[in-house]
């Protein structure tokens, strides 16, 4: 009959009206700048750079290659070498960037500079309230608004940085393997070449003359 | 208690006293304009809030709640923004339509607060004709609407102005034979009148309101269909439709005559509603006797929230209709039903003469016949307006 669904829709509403009151899970508003939802651990919008340790200017990981320059799209990045090579976290030397400068109001968030990063130096974060009163200098950041610990790279992105970690690891760990080995192999070398020296003049080879 | 029901009334006879005698009708009229221009438009903002809360709550939102305590001060921050924006005019439009649009539809609005009992023995102009003055005036916010949508000069202006003619002239009919009901059984167009018509005694001390009878109750709700397509709201809002035509004809309209528009649309509908309320719904009266304590006013304002919150939630509910469907809904429908409940009304009145066993049986006979009648020719009218649609079988989709 005609007014039947009328009834139905009313009847509706008036549970939501009612229901609102009483039941707190109906409102789904989050009040935003008092509230906020928790972001998904997968939340990306702009690079920042890694660091290890307590010292952001020592334990940086870039070591200013310039992939991430070249390769980025929108061509957002910017970096100058430095010129004198200071030890790594690992004690190895490597040339440190002088400038990485991110225009974040050029970035477009592609990820990009994460893949192709060879050090695992440059990670999304996913911090959103960038809004600021200078368009042009607010939203350029320098080296020492992007550099960010580990630590941080752990709370925003979990899984991933874990990920990361053992990989470092890893790599860190066959490299000191692959140091020790040519270092055996070295010193091995060194002492058959030692021995080789000490026995030469002893036994001259008879193939010599008819050389 | 006598003293607070007509405390208002005592209180303009005694600033009269204090008025010299040529001077008094006009102090009197003052008197009965300046609380109808205090009280309706901050009701008009009240509503204002209060619908938005409620259409919030019924979407299971929070509605506005930043200005004031639980956001009851959104109001005055809309009205301070409406009065510092920009009031623009197209280079194109017919400006002085365009500006004086607004207050065509005002006045006419405000006039017909002027004949409505708002209270016991409080009706600041008690005219013969009272009802009659009401739709004449009624009727001027066409008006309005095709000045505003002419002189815009766009064309969903004109647009929504001549949806909103059509639909209001269809509805106006309904609206004015719905009302004639009353009329015909009261036996006077004063609306003082139709009050006192329905202060009889049902059983149980229940004042005998027009709505308690099926032809009351049958007009009510024709009269509140026809009453919401008059005032433009939902679910009958095509001349405005913003998803559809941006606004209708208040395109072209910005700043405080943006605001006179909602202002005159939202006195149109409490307008409306309370002459719904003098209707069929008592005026007045209290529901039952006993409640005489409370005063008359109150008992009017108390109405005239429900009816307010009866059309929030009509417009929390329904979707808006199509042009043909909101055509044929009003001359397919609405006007045979008030046709016939206008022959119902009829049969009401002379079956008081039948020969009926006396006592409640017999009130309770006249009203089930009546009553069914109404209901056949609803559920007739009704099933005619159904969509008579095959049912779609689908070759690929399932």
């Amino acid at each position: 009959m005609l007014g039947s669904g009328i009834a139905k829709g009313l009847k509706e509403t008036a549970r939501n009206f009612f229901g609102s009151y009483t039941d707190e899970s109906r409102l789904v508003t989050v009040q935003y700048p008092e509230e906020r939802e928790p972001l998904k651990e997968a939340t990306r919008n702009f690079p920042f750079l890694v660091y290890d340790g307590v010292d952001p200017a020592a334990g940086l990981r870039c070591v200013a290659c310039q992939i991430c320059e070249k390769e980025c799209p929108p061509q957002c990045i910017y970096i100058i070498k430095d010129t004198v090579k200071k030890p790594d976290y690992t004690g190895k030397m490597q040339i440190q960037p002088k400038v990485f400068d991110i225009d974040v109001s050029v970035c477009m968030s592609c990820q990009i500079c994460v893949e192709v990063c060879p050090f695992e130096a440059i990670k999304m974060d996913n911090e959103y309230e960038l809004s600021t009163t200078d368009r042009f200098d607010d939203l350029l950041l320098r080296k020492d608004g992007l550099w960010k610990s580990n630590e941080y790279y752990h709370k925003i992105h979990p899984t991933e940085a874990a990920e990361v970690d053992r990989r470092l690891a890893e790599e860190k760990a066959k490299a000191e393997a692959k140091a020790k080995a040519d270092a055996e192999a070295k010193a091995k070398a060194a002492a058959e070449a030692k021995a080789k020296a000490g026995a030469a003049p002893a036994t001259p080879t008879p193939t010599t003359p008819a050389a | 208690m006598e003293a607070v029901d007509q405390a208002f009334v005592t209180f303009k006879h005694w600033v009269l006293g204090y008025v010299h005698p040529m001077a008094q009708p006009w102090v009197s009229i003052l008197l009965s304009i300046i609380p109808i221009l205090m009280v309706f438009p901050v009701l008009f903002g009240i509503t204002t809030i209060l619908e938005r809360k409620g259409l919030g709550r019924m979407q299971n939102r929070l509605g506005p709640n930043r200005v004031g305590p639980f956001g009851f001060a959104q109001f005055v921050a809309d009205g301070l923004k409406m009065l510092t924006k920009e009031d623009i005019v197209p280079r194109a439009a017919d400006s002085i339509l365009h500006f004086i649009a607004p207050f065509v539809l005002l006045v006419p609005v405000l006039l017909a607060f002027s004949v409505l009992p708002y209270g016991r023995n409080m009706v600041p102009i008690d005219i013969d004709g009272g009802l009659l003055f009401f739709f004449a005036v009624g009727s001027a916010t066409e008006l309005s609407v095709f000045m505003a949508g002419w002189s815009s000069r766009n064309k969903y202006s004109l647009l929504g102005a001549m949806r909103g003619i059509a639909q209001m002239i269809s509805y106006e009919l309904p609206l004015v034979l719905s009302a004639l009901t009353v009329v015909m059984m009261v036996g006077s167009l004063r609306l003082t009148q139709i009050v006192d018509a329905q202060s009889a005694s049902l059983v149980g001390g229940l004042h005998a309101w027009h709505v308690f009878t099926p032809w009351g109750f049958a007009g009510f709700l024709l009269f509140l269909v026809a009453a919401t397509a008059e005032s433009n709201r939902t679910p009958f809002d095509i001349p405005e439709a913003e998803s559809e035509i941006i606004a209708g004809y208040l395109v072209e309209y910005s700043g405080f005559k943006y605001a006179l528009f909602f202002l005159g649309e939202y006195l149109g509908l409490f307008a409306v509603s309370a002459l719904g309320i003098t209707l069929f719904l008592g005026g007045w009266l209290p529901p039952f006797a006993v409640l005489g304590a409370v005063p008359s006013w109150l008992w009017f304002f108390f109405k005239l929230l429900a009816m307010i919150f009866f059309f929030i939630w009509i417009r929390g509910t329904l979707p808006r209709l199509r042009t043909d469907q909101l055509m044929a809904f009003a001359w397919k429908f609405m006007l045979p039903m008030t046709l016939i409940n206008i022959l119902i009304a009829g049969l009401w009145r002379f079956s008081r003469d039948w020969q009926l066993p006396a006592g409640p049986f017999g009130v309770a006979t006249r009203w089930i016949i009546c009553a069914l009648l109404l209901l056949a020719a609803y559920y007739f009218f009704g099933r005619a307006l159904q969509p008579r649609l095959a049912k779609r079988t689908y070759r690929y989709a399932e």
